[in-house]
C-alpha cells in the first residue's frame, strides 16, 4: 500500500484536512468559507474517484462496451454539489450583512464587539 | 389507488410544495394560512401514520415507483412515525404562534419569507425522518438546515447574523462528516438503502472504513444535535433567532438528529458493532454525564433567560444520549420519551419566553424583575415548564427520569442514578433563578406598565404546558410508543 496507488485518496485526504484546518484556523469570515468549499469539495472525490473505472464508460446496454462506470455517484455529487453551491452563497450573503452590521469581517472583532453588546444588555439599558 | 397509499409522500410534498406557493402570493396573510393550513395537513398524516404503525407494522412507500433498493424509499415504523408526530405537531402549534411574535420581530415584507423558510425547515425535519435512504437523509438535513439559518439570521438582534453563519459553519462540517460516512458506507456495502445496507454490513461487519464510517457518522450527527462539547452554535442560535424559531428548532431539530443516531445505530450498524467493537457507550457515558452537569452548571449563571434554557437543551439532550449508552431496551425507552417530553416542554417555554420579550423587549433576567405581578400566566407557565426541566412528579419530565433511573439500576449502576438526581438539583437551581427574579423582586416602574402576553401568544404555549402535564400523568401513548419502538430496533440489532 503506497501513496502512489492510492494517489486519489491522499488527494482527498489532503484537501479535506486543508479545508477543516483553514475553517478553524483563520479569523477571515471569507477565507473560513473558502476553508468549507474546500473541505465540502474533497468529498465529492471521495465519492467520485471509487465510481471511476480507467476504461470504463457509462452503463450502455451494447456488445461494444464491457466495463461500465457507475454513474450513481455523479448522480449523488451533483447533488451534493447544488448543496454545497447554496451553502457558500448563503455564507457569503450572511457575511454581507455581518459586514453591514458590524463593518468588520474579522471574527475577534465581531466577539469582542458581541461581548460589549452583551454587557449593555445586562445593565438592562 | 386511495390516497392512503400515498401518505408516506404527501407528509413531505405537503409542507414542501406550501414554501414555493407561499413565495408566489408575496403577501404575509396568505402565506401564513397556506403554510399553516400545510402544517396541519402534515399533523393530520402524521396521526394516521402512526395509527397505521400501531400493531409493529412497517409502512414503506416507493418514490416513484422505482422499488427499493434502486429507488428511494420511505419507510414509516414506530419510531419515525413517533418523531414524524413531535415535529409535525410542533409546527402545527408554533405557525399560528408566529403570525403574532414575528410582527415585532421582522419587517412587514419580509413575513411571507419567513413562512417558506419554515416550510422548507418542516419539510427537511420530515424528510430526514420519514426516508430509508441514506443519501437522502444529507439532502433533507441540508434543507433543513439552511432554512434553519435563514431562520435564525432573522432575529432582530445584530447577533442574530454572527450566530446563524457559527451555526453554518459547524452545521456544514457535521453535515459534511455524514456524507463521508455515508460515502463510505457506500462504497462498502454498494447500498443507500439502509434496510438493505444493514444486511450487507453483516458480511464486511468490523473492517475498517465501516468503522470509520461509524466514527464519522457519530461526530457528524452529534454535532448537529449539540451533543457536549459539540454544542458551540446552540446557545447564541437559540438566543438570538425570532421567538418563534427558537421554540420550533430547539423542540425538533436536535430531536430529529437524535433520531438519526438513533436510526444509524440501531438499524443499520446493529448493536453488536457499535456497543462492542468500540468504546462508544463509555464516550457515551462520560459526554452525557459531562453535558448534564456542565451545561446545567452553566445554565445558572447566565444572564438572559433564552440562553440559560438554551444551555439547558444542552443539558437535557445529555438525558437523551445517556438513555442511549445503556444500551438496553428501558435506556431506549427513556430515551425516545425523553425526546418528546424535551419538545414539548421546551418548545412550551421557548413560546412563554417569545411573549414575555414581545412585551418586555427582551428577555435579560434584570429586566424580567417582578415579571409575575405583570405578566402572571406567562410566569405561572415557566415555572410549571421548569418543574418538567427538573423532573417533578406529574409532569412528562419526571416520566424520562423515571425511565432513565429505571435503566441505570436494571445495569446495576446505582452511582449514576444518583448522578441523575444530583444533575436535577441543578435544574432546579436555574429554574430558581426565574422564580426568584419574577416572583420575589418588584417590577420596574417601566415593567408595571406592561400587560399580560396577548392571546394568540399565550393559548399555543399553554396548549404545550397543558400537553407536559398531561403527559406527566397519562403516559400510554408516550411510554406505549417508545417501549414498542426500543423493543422493535433492539429486535433488528438482534
Amino acid at each position: 500500500m503506497s501513496i502512489g496507488t492510492h494517489f486519489s485518496y491522499a488527494v482527498t485526504v489532503f484537501l479535506m484536512v486543508a479545508g477543516l484546518f483553514i475553517v478553524i484556523a483563520r479569523g477571515n469570515l471569507i477565507k473560513k468559507l473558502v476553508g468549507l468549499a474546500i473541505f465540502q469539495t474533497s468529498v465529492y472525490l471521495l465519492y467520485i474517484v471509487p465510481g471511476k473505472l480507467i476504461g470504463g464508460t457509462a452503463p450502455i446496454l451494447d456488445d461494444r462496451f464491457k466495463l461500465y462506470s457507475n454513474p450513481l455517484p455523479h448522480v449523488l455529487i451533483l447533488t451534493a454539489i447544488v448543496v454545497g453551491v447554496a451553502t457558500l452563497a448563503l455564507g457569503l450573503a450572511l457575511a454581507v450583512r455581518i459586514r453591514e452590521a458590524y463593518d468588520t469581517i474579522e471574527e475577534d472583532d465581531i466577539l469582542a464587539r458581541d461581548v460589549d453588546d452583551c454587557g449593555a444588555d445586562r445593565q438592562g439599558k | 389507488m386511495s390516497i392512503a397509499l400515498h401518505l408516506p409522500a404527501l407528509q413531505v410534498v405537503i409542507p414542501l410544495v406550501s414554501a414555493p406557493l407561499a413565495v408566489l402570493v408575496r403577501r404575509a396573510d396568505a402565506a401564513f394560512l397556506i403554510v399553516t393550513a400545510a402544517s396541519w395537513a402534515a399533523f393530520a398524516t402524521a396521526i394516521a401514520l402512526w395509527l397505521g404503525t400501531g400493531d409493529g407494522a412497517t409502512i414503506s412507500y416507493a418514490i416513484g415507483n422505482w422499488q427499493p433498493p434502486w429507488g428511494i424509499e420511505y419507510r414509516v415504523d414506530r419510531l419515525s412515525s413517533f418523531v414524524l408526530l413531535i415535529v409535525s405537531g410542533m409546527a402545527a402549534i408554533t405557525l399560528p404562534y408566529s403570525r403574532t411574535s414575528i410582527e415585532r420581530e421582522i419587517p412587514h415584507e419580509q413575513h411571507y419569507l419567513f413562512y417558506a423558510m419554515f416550510a422548507l425547515c418542516l419539510t427537511g425535519l420530515l424528510g430526514i425522518t420519514i426516508t430509508g435512504d441514506a443519501f437522502n437523509i444529507f439532502v433533507f438535513l441540508e434543507i433543513s438546515s439552511l432554512s434553519s439559518y435563514v431562520l435564525i439570521a432573522l432575529g432582530r438582534d445584530r447577533r442574530a447574523l454572527m450566530a446563524s453563519y457559527q451555526y453554518l459553519v459547524m452545521g456544514t462540517i457535521g453535515a459534511t462528516f455524514i456524507v463521508i460516512g455515508i460515502g463510505l458506507l457506500y462504497l462498502m456495502t454498494g447500498t443507500l438503502n439502509l434496510a438493505d445496507m444493514a444486511g450487507r454490513l453483516a458480511q464486511v461487519g468490523g473492517t475498517r472504513p465501516v468503522l470509520a464510517a461509524l466514527a464519522f457518522l457519530t461526530v457528524g450527527i452529534s454535532l448537529k444535535l449539540a451533543l457536549y462539547p459539540l454544542h458551540q452554535w446552540l446557545a447564541n442560535a437559540y438566543t438570538y433567532a425570532p421567538s418563534a424559531v427558537s421554540a420550533f428548532l430547539a423542540a425538533t431539530a436536535t430531536k430529529v438528529s437524535i433520531y438519526v443516531l438513533i436510526r444509524f445505530y440501531y438499524s443499520v450498524f446493529g448493536e453488536s458493532l457499535v456497543f462492542e467493537k468500540l468504546p462508544l457507550p463509555e464516550i457515551m457515558l462520560l459526554l452525557s454525564l459531562a453535558a448534564m452537569f456542565a451545561a446545567s452548571a452553566v445554565a445558572i449563571f447566565q444572564h438572559d433567560l433564552k440562553r440559560l434554557f438554551a444551555y439547558s437543551s444542552v443539558a437535557q439532550i445529555g438525558y437523551i444520549t445517556l438513555g442511549l449508552s445503556f444500551d438496553s431496551v428501558t435506556g431506549l425507552t427513556a430515551s425516545i420519551v425523553h425526546l418528546f417530553n424535551h419538545a414539548v416542554t421546551k418548545g412550551a417555554l421557548f413560546l412563554l419566553i417569545g411573549g414575555a420579550v414581545a412585551a418586555v423587549g427582551g428577555a435579560t433576567l434584570s429586566r424580567l424583575s417582578g415579571l409575575a405581578r405583570v405578566m402572571p400566566l406567562t410566569s405561572f407557565g415557566i415555572v410549571l415548564g421548569g418543574l418538567s426541566l427538573i423532573g417533578v412528579p406529574g409532569t412528562a419530565g419526571f416520566i424520562s427520569k423515571w425511565y432513565l433511573i429505571l435503566a441505570a439500576l436494571e445495569k446495576g449502576q446505582w452511582w449514576l442514578a444518583i448522578a441523575i438526581v444530583a444533575s436535577s438539583l441543578l435544574a432546579v437551581a436555574y429554574v430558581w433563578r426565574f422564580v426568584e427574579v419574577a416572583y420575589f423582586r418588584e417590577p420596574s416602574a417601566d415593567l408595571a406598565t406592561r400587560r399580560e402576553a396577548p392571546l394568540g401568544l399565550l393559548v399555543p404555549a399553554w396548549i404545550l404546558v397543558s400537553t407536559t402535564l398531561y403527559f406527566g400523568l397519562e403516559t400510554s401513548v408516550t411510554v406505549g410508543s417508545a417501549a414498542n419502538a426500543a423493543a422493535m430496533l433492539l429486535g433488528i440489532g438482534k
